[in-house]
């Protein structure tokens, strides 16, 4: 075929963009894939502000004396900094922005279940993310993003009761779009699109949904109790009083293990549909990962005491929490094999999406393993606490989850906004994405091995040669992170259009025009076909 | 559309059941949301058990009683408001659903009276507590769980009132019957819920070994 035999895309006259120019009627939409875009935007400008706190703490921990910043103020950066990526930036990353938009395409649906409701979870975030940032204005909060009691309650002289309100309130966010998804994925099917039929990154949405409607409001009461206990003075959480410390961290586990999986969950499903596109194969044991994804889910309420080997629950308790704790590596032992079989024999197209994926894979493999190391009774004594750490949740959350919501981005880029990105651009950002997070992380492993405690803003002057690799790490990083904000801002205005399916994938949303229009599909679809028809020759299996 | 209310539109099944299966699972949300507090009770009570029942014998179970009595029958006019909105008897619904605000008003008035008698007594944990006998610490504990998850029970009755006299008030309206109808399914899920809530309350409060 010569090329001029190719046709050239142009953008659809009519999107869901062109249905309103004004402000009003982005802030009164009830579009699902206009509130994706608004919290893309609000996410976004909560990554960057977490960013310079992780940039703050870098720059001070170059040196081993605390020259930079004060001990107090250290303090505040590493909450604030915690506080923002988990609740304001990590939980409602891809669920709020790329769930958001995709579900429904996905299922075939017109809108979510509740469109209104999903409107107010905006809001209800934006509200938690004034409180957030008026308690930074107001000077800060120094308890750690884990509100540990009695500090929180009782020796902290700072904002603790504006920062647990924030939390509090985005988190009823994040309940209603959990329900929303799971009502959604349940009743806006369309025909023929049975459960197995579902793409992964449905599934995984839909598990997500689940711990975040199941988990979330124990944080909410926890959190309230929390403000009446510091208020008053009076509370169950106070030993004077027949009280237990520990019990808070059972209920903050009891929420935040299960909020790994909020964060890493939907990664997965991103990556899934990125590795069957780019590999031009069927995902392997399609089963097998819906299963797996629901196994995690399943798992990840059971494990939350291995957060306190060293906070003095029986050593019974602790043995069946690291028992439990590496049962999860079996569920996600399959995924990753799953990725890599889908990948074997795959006729495979290095994207920049596909780039981020394979990032994906392998950093989470890493994050796993090392998460392997720490659910190890004894090895946990040691390791606790020091930047060992703080390195494995980071190859999660952030060479796990970070890695797969942008290259979600890019790989939805063309449905979302109708136009192309510069393909050499967003390989060059993922490559220095990747280089830069190894260069960050790998040093603090050794310095965690090495029995380096986090939240110090000082350290032994021998730990400085690593120290210096991170913090240099993390400038390469932080290039990384704002590449993209250049050539897709560029794309957003000057982009060439896209056509309805530039990766020629499967999947409903690549049915219709990009962007999409108000109503998704010009015509009711008709599922009639098993997910992920790369090669057709092989029959579902 | 019709707004006769005999008519009812083909998708009204699919929308009731969608509606009613987004209110469930906030419901189940809610369970968790009052978990916390029924874990933190056990986990004080296991602690002195005794305490406890001591300072159950404080609590005024004739009140407590009464209480449990009004908010089953608000359960029972709810059940039926929504029964007669799908039977289409419109006016009736309209008393039942002000039968079922009445009823969860005068239990949160009960509740009030309540919490006065245990002011007068000193029994208000970190603002009027005098209780100086035997086992006070857990008496307190007691109480400050008390007024917690009492407190939060009838911040959810008093959003229940609110939207049960809301949907009695815009009911007047004959337009929109059936859109009614699921509202008012939805809002005796989330009625029979919080009653469901009081079922586990009282005998934790009121009934920790009475009779001893």
């Amino acid at each position: 075929m010569s090329a001029a035999a190719i046709p050239v895309p142009t953008a659809p006259r009519e999107s869901f963009l062109t249905e309103g120019y004004t402000i009003a009627s982005w802030l009164t939409t009830r579009d699902h894939k206009r509130i994706a875009i608004l919290y893309a935007i609000a996410i976004t400008l909560f990554f960057f502000l977490g960013g310079a706190a992780a940039a703050l703490i870098r720059i001070e921990l170059v040196t081993p004396r605390g020259d930079l910043v004060t001990a107090d103020t250290y303090n505040k950066l590493f909450t604030i900094h915690g506080v923002v990526m988990v609740w304001f930036f990590l939980i409602p990353s891809i669920p709020a922005t790329l769930g958001n938009f995709l579900v429904p395409l996905m299922i075939g649906s017109r809108e979510v279940a509740f469109p209104r409701l999903n409107l107010l979870s905006w809001y209800i975030y934006v509200l938690g993310g004034i409180f957030t940032v008026a308690m930074l204005v107001a000077g800060g909060v120094d308890t750690g993003w884990t509100f540990y009691t009695p500090f929180s309650t009782m020796f902290s002289n700072t904002h603790v009761v504006w920062a647990a309100a924030g939390v509090f309130i985005v988190g009823f966010s994040s309940i209603l779009t959990g329900l929303n998804f799971i009502v959604t994925v349940h009743r806006m099917r369309a025909p023929g699109m049975t459960w197995f039929r579902l793409p992964l990154f449905v599934w995984a949405l839909y598990a997500t949904s689940l711990i975040l409607v199941l988990a979330t409001p124990v944080l909410a009461m926890t959190l309230t109790l929390i403000v009446i206990e510091r208020v008053l003075h009076i509370g169950i959480f106070d030993p004077a009083l027949g009280g237990d410390p520990l019990l808070f961290q059972h209920l903050f586990w009891f929420y935040s293990h299960p909020a790994v999986y909020i964060m890493v969950l939907p990664a997965m499903g991103v990556v899934s549909e990125m590795i069957t596109c780019f590999a031009r194969k069927r995902i392997f044991g399609y089963r097998f990962m819906a299963y797996a994804i629901l196994g995690i889910a399943a798992f990840g309420f059971l494990v939350w005491g291995h957060h306190m080997f060293v906070s003095g629950q029986s050593v019974y308790a602790g043995m069946v929490f690291s028992m439990l704790s590496m049962m999860v590596a079996v569920p996600s032992a399959i995924k990753v094999f799953n990725w890599t079989a889908t990948l074997y024999k795959g006729s495979i197209v290095f994207t920049a999406p596909m780039l981020y994926a394979l990032g994906f894979v392998g950093l989470f493999t890493i994050g796993g393993m090392t998460g392997i190391y720490l659910a190890t009774l004894a090895a946990d004594v040691h390791l606790t606490d020091t930047y060992f750490v703080i390195a494995h949740f980071h190859s999660i959350m952030v060479g796990g989850s970070v890695m797969a919501y942008l290259g979600g981005i890019h790989y939805w880029w063309p449905k979302i906004t109708g136009r192309r990105y510069s393909e050499a651009w967003g390989r060059v950002a993922a490559i220095v994405i990747f280089f830069g997070f190894n260069l960050t992380f790998f040093p603090q492993y050794l310095l965690g091995y090495l029995g380096m405690p986090r939240r110090y803003h000082e350290y032994a002057p021998d730990l400085q040669v690593l120290n210096v690799l991170s913090s240099g790490g993390a400038s390469i990083l932080a290039v990384g992170y704002l590449l993209p904000l250049l050539y897709l801002g560029w794309s957003l205005f000057k982009g060439p259009p896209a056509g309805p399916n530039p990766w020629n994938a499967k999947g409903l949303e690549w049915t219709t025009d990009s962007p999409p229009p108000k109503e998704n599909f010009r015509e009711p679809p008709l599922v009639t076909e098993p997910p992920y028809a790369y090669d057709p020759e092989h029959p579902e299996r | 559309m019709s707004a006769r209310p005999d008519v009812v539109p083909v998708d009204v099944p699919w929308r009731r059941e969608t509606a009613s299966l987004g209110m469930w699972i906030f419901l189940a949300t809610e369970v968790m949301f009052f978990g916390v507090l029924f874990l933190a009770y056990t986990h004080a009570r296991l602690a002195d058990p005794q305490g406890f029942a001591a300072a159950s014998r404080l609590t005024h179970e004739w009140l407590g009683t009464i209480n449990t009595a009004i908010l089953l029958t608000s359960s029972l006019t709810m059940a039926l408001a929504v029964r007669s909105g799908w039977a289409g008897h419109r006016a009736l619904v309209i008393r039942l659903l002000w039968a079922t605000a009445f009823l969860g008003a005068a239990f949160i008035a009960v509740k009030l009276v309540e919490y006065r008698l245990e002011w007068r007594d000193g029994l208000v944990p970190a603002l009027h507590f005098t209780y100086s006998g035997p086992h006070a610490r857990a008496v307190q504990a007691f109480f400050f769980l008390y007024f917690v998850m009492t407190g939060v029970h009838a911040v959810h009755l008093t959003i229940g009132v609110a939207l049960v006299a809301w949907l009695a008030l815009r009911d007047r309206d004959p337009s929109h019957p059936v859109r009614r109808r699921e509202t008012a399914e939805c809002l005796g899920l989330y009625w029979h819920f919080v009653d469901g809530i009081w079922i586990f309350l009282y005998p934790l409060i009121y009934l920790v070994e009475l009779w001893r």
